[in-house]
């Protein structure tokens, strides 16, 4: 131990131990690294409670979602809500059949998807293969900032600048309809999908683009054949994280997509996702501890079962694309 | 992005059969210049490859071996700031004249990677690959089997060719790769250092398939072995860094004569073993 480099800092003992010199040295040396020690424990506390505090709310909030789910199912068969067709819990002639909430959540998503995935693809294979750098700097920020977009706006944009035009070209459709906010939604997981696809297409290791090209392969028959071939994992977990982030969006469905619950696929029709009744039963007037509040935790469970399975999908899909060129 | 450009054009340049004598050539530069960016790489390349011959091209690292090799299939291309300057011909035409598609190039002049760089297919598909994307419209499967069999690969993927290349040993996907490139019937394989990922016994069975294949085509092969170029060449070219800082062709000579009786001082300090 440097004995000597610490023996300035350790001024205060030196009187204490003027009288023992070798003492002195050691005194310091222990002090100063029983300091050390302190510093690193708190480092170490202090870390861990971070991680703590963040497993803890997610624990919090699965235990409560869970509690209040598990209390509706005891008053309303678990069978009933999976398969009824008929969600009115908010009227006098209750039915808890959560069935046109899901079509509505998967039909707005499949908008969305209908919309993002060719788009970002393309974007993504632009970007990756074919963009010169310096259009490519200008790009991907761009994208970005149509990620940073908040939600709320697309919300109004979908209302007041998609919808009008939806109706110019097909009058029945409905102020608030599905198609208006699925397309919005679409754009607004484009720069995600963009982004994550073009992140796998550029993990292909160029040895395989320099191999395909020896072969005698146009530039499109490299990128059809064997780069977008070698980055399907990664564009696969795009495409689902952007079904999972569609499913669980809120603002925009709410605002734009209407609040009646209803089976079907008609687009242009009103429809009420998930989420959009959620909102609408946490901002309403709905008591709490009753059955109608309790509708939002079951249907929360729902949701947040449907999202984590797309996710470890995602994951499970990604890794196995890590592992593609070891 | 293709921002190459060419300063001298195949007319500029004296290329004439008679001068030299066109069966006895198929592949000659001259006046090759190359650079990345502003650096020069390659300076006034004369050189001419004949056919059915192993030509070796060794020297140190950096003195340009690769680039020039890559200049037979217009490999350099694909690099953004890459510049070259005179004429590379191939069977009495410019392959850089304006006219010329650099994929037809490539399906005359295959090429072996210094890494085994297998498609993430199956051994079927990656051997199939070249046929298909050049419209082969012939049996498939024998076209697979021949080319699997010239690479000597055949015996030991027979049974399981939708197995994974990537499922192979290095030495094995290296001779995938030869059977992919050879699938496509190029005249001239250009290999860049094939060996140099791989183990001496594989090594070995790869220098065994460079002999057979010579009866065939004409292999130009990049390597930091001189042992290796001794024992599989018919010519060696010799090439080293001028005080330029570009690479610059020494020697060019039968493989024998070049490491018994090199003519140039600089040849004979790099096969001995005092530089480089």
């Amino acid at each position: 131990m440097n004995n000597w480099r610490s023996a300035p800092r350790a001024q205060p003992t030196a009187d204490a131990a003027a009288h023992q010199p070798d003492g002195f040295e050691l005194a310091s040396s222990r002090r100063d690294s029983l300091r050390r020690k302190l510093v690193e424990r708190s480092v170490h506390a202090v870390l861990f409670l971070c991680a703590v505090i963040s497993i803890l709310t997610t624990t919090g909030i699965v235990i409560t979602l869970l509690g209040e789910t598990i209390q509706f199912f005891g008053e309303v068969p678990i069978v009933d809500f999976l398969t009824g067709t008929r969600w009115t819990p908010l009227f006098a002639s209750k039915s808890f059949g959560v069935l046109p909430l899901v079509n509505g959540t998967i039909v707005v998503a499949l908008v969305a998807i209908v919309v993002a995935v060719p788009i970002g693809l393309l974007t993504a294979i632009f970007l990756s293969e074919f963009a010169p750098a310096r259009l490519r700097s200008v790009v991907k920020p761009v994208l970005e900032v149509l990620a940073g977009i908040p939600t709320v706006v697309y919300g109004y944009f979908a209302l007041q600048f998609v919808t009008p035009i939806l109706r110019d070209i097909f009058p029945q459709t409905q102020i608030f309809n599905v198609a208006s906010a699925g397309i919005v939604m679409g754009f607004m997981i484009l720069p995600m999908m963009a982004s994550i696809s073009e992140d796998s297409l550029r993990a292909v290791p160029s040895d395989l683009r320099q191999g395909a090209y020896a072969l005698g392969a146009t530039k499109f028959e490299v990128v059809s054949r064997v780069v977008v071939p070698g980055a399907l994992s990664g564009i696969l977990a795009a495409i689902i994280l952007s079904i999972s982030r569609a499913i669980g969006e809120t603002m925009i469905v709410a605002i734009a997509a209407g609040l009646q619950p209803q089976m079907g696929f008609d687009l242009l029709r009103s429809m009420e996702t998930m989420t959009a009744y959620i909102v609408q039963v946490s901002l309403g007037d709905t008591p709490q501890g009753g059955i109608e509040f309790r509708t939002i935790f079951a249907v929360g469970t729902l949701l947040f079962v449907m999202t984590l399975v797309m996710n470890l999908l995602s994951d499970l899909l990604v890794r196995r694309y890590r592992e593609a060129y070891e | 992005m293709i921002n190459l450009r060419i300063d001298t054009r195949a007319s500029d340049v004296a290329v004439s059969p008679s001068e030299n004598g066109q069966s006895d050539v198929i592949l000659m530069t001259r006046n090759l210049n190359f650079w990345y960016g502003n650096t020069q790489v390659l300076e006034n390349i004369d050189c001419d490859i004949r056919p059915r011959e192993v030509t070796a091209i060794i020297g140190p690292s950096g003195c340009g071996k690769s680039t020039f090799l890559r200049c037979f299939n217009r490999m350099n291309e694909l690099i953004p700031t890459a510049r070259i300057a005179g004429s590379v011909v191939f069977r009495n035409r410019d392959i850089y004249a304006r006219s010329v598609d650099p994929v037809e190039v490539r399906r005359q002049v295959g090429m072996v990677f210094q890494k085994p760089n297998p498609f993430p297919k199956s051994i079927y598909d990656n051997v199939a690959y070249g046929p298909r994307v050049n419209g082969y419209k012939g049996d498939m499967d024998e076209a697979v089997e021949t080319s699997l069999k010239r690479a000597a690969l055949w015996d030991e993927v027979k049974d399981d060719l939708k197995k994974s290349g990537l499922a192979l040993s290095g030495g094995q996907q290296q001779r995938l790769c030869i059977a992919r490139a050879l699938a496509v019937q190029p005249d001239v394989l250009l290999m860049d250092e094939p060996c140099s990922a791989l183990d001496p016994i594989a090594t070995t069975r790869i220098e065994d398939l460079i002999r057979e294949l010579r009866e065939q085509l004409t292999i130009i092969i990049v390597t930091h072995n001189m042992q290796q170029a001794a024992r599989i060449s018919d010519r060696t070219a010799f090439f080293t860094v001028a005080e330029s800082g570009a690479g610059v062709l020494v020697e060019f000579n039968d493989t024998q004569k070049l490491f018994t009786t090199p003519t140039d001082p600089r040849t004979e300090a790099y096969i001995t073993g005092r530089f480089g």
